[in-house]
């Protein structure tokens, strides 16, 4: 009897601890996560206006988002980064991760140069890029002339500038990937290469008969968080693309036009309708990600 | 056939092979360093050299104006001291938090934990863009707009540093804890005095995700401080940019003096930030 007064009595002490020790976080998260999930669902209903006073839109905000010729390019346009982005830093990630597994000369070096990029700020960078690409003045152009081509606008041209964009976006995402893909393949046997070798497998077959299958779960992740990273690209093409020109319209994301709806036009009910979409898209794609990983997914 | 035997045959020959891929390497380091080397480069020159057709490579004089001017343009110290501040809050606030946190769902047992981790695993679902806007409203009213505690405030609850921390917790053996509580300690005392310099590679970890979220982060600190004097130097930099559009050695400057820090941070712990980012995919 006595012991079991005590058990339940350290029970108790446990309970109060374990809950103790979590109401911080789950009240943060509480007021900055739950309740705003709850809040953007709400106000995508509702016109949002000044002062923040609201009046019932029903599925109003969604018609119209469904209307918005803007809003379909701007969903063009995120589609069209996904498309060139994701797969561009996932393949040089992992073929940079495979180089940098060999023997060489010099590794730890190359690791720490591809490195950098990923430790600094999109804003600065995106200014160095713009100033690289600048029409006039900038040195992209001065050796593209060098080497005879045609000068470009490439940041107000519709043909160039996504594509600017996008290259930039790769430049800086690749190095992270490329850490995350190392730590795997190092992780990787090195008896399935040795015997590879010994069958006269060459390089490049091992990497394709070993690496990939091997470390495909590592790659699952680097892919399942470059398509969430990707589909809300903003960094980049705010900082690059004056927000009242032209060429905004060629480059806009969805979390571009969500931005300056909520915080420019202050249309903070068209804003949530838009977040709303955009969840939706960020979440069917996930989902379809996690059905297709049983084809080409290998766990051991 | 014959290639492959002299190239398995050990000997000091080069291999064509690794040529190749220190020429690929070699390539993606320039590709990689280009845009840093040209931006100091630009910040040496004067507005007028900078713009010249066709533009120099080298500055003609290395000058430092850009650098010194600086300051007239923007309140640039005082952006660097609230990106600092800032920073440390989020990171200290996190490791404090998720530490906390995550030794109660991995180590306590306690009716509804399952649940309750689930609730907070179900954060990480939602897109931060997602969130944004009534967090803003939210800080709004609770009148924080254009404060410094308006940057860190929502950053400092993290379900991803949770989940990092509670894997770490799981992972000690249940026999240190035993000994521990026959020799009467409560949790508390576990928690700080066992289980956390158990887990420090977890809380390295942690601590360099978060200081390279909170230092770069552009959105929010953008959006909740427009007062030029409680921006981070994220936002500060996009203000420079839009006021001073042509002044591209200041522009530069700027960029480079707000990389920096954590460029030279990451060279004194690169082995820590690299293992750190490498054990995050580790699932």
């Amino acid at each position: 009897m006595t012991v079991r007064t005590r058990i339940t009595r350290q029970k108790r002490i446990d309970w109060c601890w374990g809950y103790g020790m979590i109401l911080p976080l789950l009240a943060g998260l509480g007021v900055f996560y739950f309740y705003p999930v709850f809040k953007v669902f709400r106000d995508s209903l509702y016109n949002v206006g000044a002062f923040n006073r609201s009046t019932w839109a029903g599925l109003g905000n969604y018609v119209k988002m469904f209307n918005d010729q803007v809003m379909w390019r701007s969903l063009g346009n995120t589609m069209m980064y996904a498309v060139i982005i994701i797969p561009l830093t996932v393949i040089l990630a992992l073929v940079l991760a495979a180089l940098l597994n060999t023997k060489i000369k010099g590794r730890d070096v190359f690791r720490v140069i591809y490195f950098i990029p990923t430790v600094t700020m999109a804003a600065a960078i995106a200014m160095v890029w713009r100033w690289i690409f600048n029409g006039d003045f900038g040195i992209l152009n001065h050796l593209v002339k060098l080497f005879g081509g045609q000068p470009q606008y490439w940041l107000s041209d519709e043909s160039t500038a996504l594509l600017c964009i996008s290259i930039v976006s790769v430049w800086m995402g690749v190095g992270y990937n490329m850490i995350i893909l190392l730590a795997g393949i190092q992780g990787i046997s090195s008896a399935y290469y040795e015997a590879a070798e010994l069958e006269g497998a060459g390089k490049i077959r091992q990497f394709f008969s070993i690496t990939i299958p091997l470390v495909s779960p590592t790659i699952f992740f680097v892919m399942i968080t470059t398509v969430i990273s990707t589909l809300q690209i903003f960094d980049v093409i705010y900082m690059m693309i004056p927000t009242k020109s032209l060429a905004m319209s060629y480059v806009q994301s969805v979390v571009m036009y969500f931005y300056r709806n909520a915080f420019e036009l202050s249309a903070k009910g068209y804003a949530s309708a838009i977040a709303v979409l955009l969840f939706v898209i960020i979440m069917l794609l996930t989902l379809f990600q996690m059905r297709l990983q049983k084809r080409w997914v290998h766990y051991d | 056939m014959e290639n492959r035997l002299t190239r398995s045959r050990p000997g000091r020959r080069i291999d064509p092979g690794k040529g190749v891929v220190y020429a690929v390497l070699i390539l993606g380091c320039a590709i990689t360093l280009a845009p840093f080397i040209w931006m100091f480069l630009t910040s040496m020159k004067t507005q007028v050299e900078a713009v010249s057709i066709p533009p120099s490579i080298l500055p003609r004089r290395w000058n430092l104006d850009a650098y010194t001017t600086l300051p007239d343009k923007l309140p640039f110290f005082r952006m660097y001291w609230n990106t600092i501040l800032t920073s440390l809050i989020i990171v200290a606030g996190q490791l404090l938090l998720c530490s906390v946190a995550g030794y109660a769902f991995g180590r306590i047992r306690f009716p509804g934990r399952g649940f309750l981790f689930i609730l907070t695993l179900s954060v990480l679902m939602i897109p931060s863009s997602f969130l944004i806007l009534p967090q803003y409203l939210i800080i709004q009213r609770m009148g924080l707009l254009n404060t410094l505690h308006a940057i860190y405030l929502p950053n400092l609850f993290s379900a991803f540093g949770t989940f990092l921390m509670r894997q770490f917790f799981m992972s000690i053996p249940q026999e240190l804890e035993d000994a521990a509580r026959i020799d009467g300690c409560g949790h508390g005392r576990i928690y700080l005095r066992i289980m956390l310099p158990l887990i420090k590679p977890g809380l390295v970890s942690l601590g360099v995700l978060t200081l390279r979220f909170a230092w770069n982060n552009l959105m929010w600190p953008m959006i909740v401080n427009t007062e030029k004097a409680k921006m981070t130097l994220s936002a500060g930099l996009s203000y420079l940019q839009g006021q001073y559009i042509t002044d591209y050695p200041s522009i530069m400057a700027g960029a480079l003096l707000a990389t920096i820090p954590l460029i030279i941070v990451y060279a004194i712990f690169q082995r820590q930030f690299i293992e750190g980012i490498a054990l995050t995919g580790i699932k």
